[in-house]
């Protein structure tokens, strides 16, 4: 499959492919991120992950519909302000959601899934009586439109790379937020032993409705980011979390730094293998590749040695 | 006497008023219409059946039985479509003799794995072993290497994303995105006028009372007992010698099938079969139908599953946007309020009373009878 194509060719190929893969990539980091913390650290199954996405994306929507109405003068940062809307936006409700629905589950991780199957229905048919059942597309900014001429067949698309580099922010403070800050230590403190965490004095319900929030409000951020490289409809969020889960187990759940490596192999597998055949089918190979290596290591990529 | 190795005397009642209700009351009640819709849904209860073995006794919760149901049923939509695409049916194509959607992708002879679903007997028998095997092929691999809970859920759930794609990219051997249409006769029978459905529908109500009682025969025996026991305390079960791997793997492998057997009657009494019953929506609603209906219930399987889908279709039917907060509501509060689900209403609140009711009528020796109905324990988690 490679004969018709010259060394170079086939170069230009994988590195723009590579940097389709690379967006793809984002896109799986932020919504991983995410989950891994409801997920990975507090063991809840949120199937409404999604939904928190296409939250933060319908703020982002609406914020840019303000700007371009408002205050035209000042469009090209409408996205910065956007961002913050949607963390909010979307933590606050993760917080609500928390409160009314998980807090009851801990005990039960099986259910949570079901319950927040239930939430994302509930929130998609919301969506839709808001905004319409037609997806929704956000108008770009002028600088963000257009792309880097690398060499003479290379070219990025100049909003990629502020995605990307929105994520990789992103995954800093997060990464700080867990491992470095004192209310970091709190949420792993409460993981690993709930009893113990209370005796010490921290208040493990509180730290339980913010690490929700946390994860919740980074999907909104996600979301958000997801406006500037696709449009958004009321069951967008469905696409994605599947993959997404599959993006942290794979990595192992517990693990940022496994969460990044099994979004980058998987998208980049995917996006390669995208070249040479229909989308579908390296969808298919690649979920099929990924499922096959857990049936051999179940616990994923980067897991903690723990005694089963 | 009547406490043998299927069945006691509460649950036998129970039995026979399901039995009542399906084959002289419902019957006589709808007409032909509602009747194939009430048969459809009952397709759906043989999964919902399995997923009481495997997920309400075995613990494990499966978010791909519409991979299951799928296989049972494409596989019994590929012999009624060999069927309905006879030489004399397809003359009109370039290739005549082949079904219809593979001519739109221009192929031209009958993919090899088509060639056996020519024979019923082979069909039948495919429509068992493929999900079978299939099943035991993935609690295998998982079982074996203790991947349990939501790990499993998690990659059942991305096992049907799979199947999903698979079929809709493969357009021309499997009819794609509208899946395998205008099906219509078996072995020369037509399935589609008003008496076919009939006859159908209590060919459906019989095959749903066969599993029925393989569930009472599989809860009653020891093996009910070994994976109710492996629920609630797998570790133990292990030390004391059992193959805690082997008994999930039965446990999933009967869901599989009765899931398939569910998809094969889809196939015959809707007509069509197609992968919009295949993916991650429709298996995490088969696990709700349970769920709503008692995870620990092998009636309430067959009643929440009826009870959700008439909501369903009476409320889709007059209020489509409320339709999903209901559904979601509905399943949120079952999760807080009833984990057991409707029948652990049932068995909470009403029996208790009717149990007082009678034995406060009765003497006192004969009232020790309903204590068995309530041996089932405490929910799985």
């Amino acid at each position: 499959m490679f004969g018709e194509y010259s060394i170079g060719d086939l170069g230009s190929i994988f590195v723009m492919q590579g940097f389709a893969g690379l967006i793809l990539f984002s896109v799986y980091v932020l919504m991983a991120l995410g989950l891994a913390i409801i997920f990975g650290q507090m063991g809840v199954i949120n199937m409404a992950h999604g939904e928190f996405m296409i939250l933060g994306a319908y703020v982002t929507w609406m914020t840019s519909n303000f700007f371009q109405t408002f205050l035209p003068g000042l469009f090209s940062g409408y996205f910065f302000l956007a961002m913050i809307l949607a963390f909010l936006a979307s933590g606050a409700l993760g917080m609500l959601v928390e409160w009314v629905l998980i807090r009851h589950l801990y005990k039960r991780p099986l259910d949570t899934l079901l319950a927040t199957w239930g939430l994302s229905l509930m929130l998609q048919q919301a969506y839709r009586s808001i905004f319409g059942a037609r997806e929704v597309g956000v108008e770009l900014p002028q600088w963000m439109l257009g792309s880097l001429k690398v060499t003479d067949s290379i070219e990025v698309p100049i909003n990629g790379i502020f995605v990307m580099g929105l994520t990789v922010l992103i995954t800093v403070v997060v990464a700080y937020v867990m491992y470095k800050s004192r209310w970091g230590r709190q949420v792993r403190a409460v993981v690993q032993n709930r009893i113990m965490a209370g005796a010490v004095g921290i208040n493990t319900a509180k730290v339980d409705r913010y690490t929700f929030a946390l994860g919740c409000g980074i999907a909104g951020v996600a979301g958000s980011a997801f406006t500037m490289i696709g449009s958004t409809g009321p069951t967008s969020g469905q696409l994605y979390i599947v993959d997404t889960f599959l993006v942290v187990v794979f990595g192992g759940a517990a693990s940022l730094l496994g969460t990044i490596a099994s979004a980058f192999s998987i998208s980049q597998t995917q996006s390669t293998l995208e070249f040479f055949m229909s989308g579908s089918m390296a969808k298919v190979l690649t979920l099929l590749a990924v499922v096959g290596i857990l049936m051999l290591r179940p616990q994923g990529l980067f897991a903690l040695k723990v005694r089963k | 006497m009547t406490d043998n190795r299927f069945t006691n005397r509460s649950e036998l009642i129970g039995i026979l008023v399901l039995a009542v209700f399906l084959v002289v009351v419902l019957p006589l009640c709808l007409d032909v219409f509602r009747l194939n819709l009430v048969a459809k849904y009952l397709t759906y209860a043989f999964v919902a059946l399995g997923l009481v073995i495997c997920w309400g006794y075995g613990g494990i919760l499966s978010l791909g039985q519409g991979v299951f149901f799928g296989l049972g049923g494409y596989c019994m939509a590929m012999f009624l479509k060999l069927e309905a695409s006879s030489v004399a049916n397809t003359k009109i194509q370039s290739t005549p003799g082949i079904p219809d959607f593979m001519d739109w992708n221009q192929i031209t002879a009958l993919p090899l794995f088509w060639q056996p679903f020519h024979s019923l007997i082979f069909t039948i028998a495919a429509v068992i072993l493929v999900p079978g095997i299939f099943a035991l092929v993935i609690g295998a691999a998982m079982f074996k290497r203790r991947v349990g809970g939501t790990y499993f859920a998690i990659i059942t759930q991305a096992v049907a994303a799979i199947l999903t794609i698979l079929i809709v990219g493969q357009q021309g051997y499997t009819g794609g995105i509208n899946g395998m249409t205008d099906l219509r006769t078996l072995k020369g029978w037509d399935i589609r006028p008003d008496h076919a459905k009939v006859i159908l529908y209590f060919f459906e109500v019989g095959l749903l009372f066969v599993c029925i009682f393989i569930a009472q025969f599989i809860r009653h025996s020891k093996l009910g007992r070994i994976l109710v026991a492996m629920r609630d305390q797998e570790d133990r079960v292990r030390f004391s010698g059992y193959s805690v791997a082997n008994f999930k793997i039965f446990a999933f492998c009967v869901g599989a099938i009765f899931a398939a057997i569910g998809g094969a009657m889809f196939a015959l009494q809707v007509g069509f079969m197609s992968p919009s019953f295949v993916g991650i929506v429709p298996s995490i609603e088969m696990v709700i139908y349970t769920a709503v209906g008692g995870r620990l219930s092998i009636l309430g399987a067959v009643y929440g599953t009826m009870l959700v889908n008439f909501a369903k279709t009476s409320l889709s039917e007059s209020f489509p946007e409320l339709w999903l907060f209901g559904l979601g509501g509905l399943f949120i509060a079952v999760v807080l309020a009833f984990p057991n689900g409707l029948a652990g209403i049932w068995g909470d609140y009403v029996q208790p009373r009717i149990d007082r009711l009678i034995a406060s009528r009765k003497p006192k020796s004969e009232a020790g009878w309903t204590d068995n109905s309530v041996a089932d324990g405490a929910p799985a988690e």
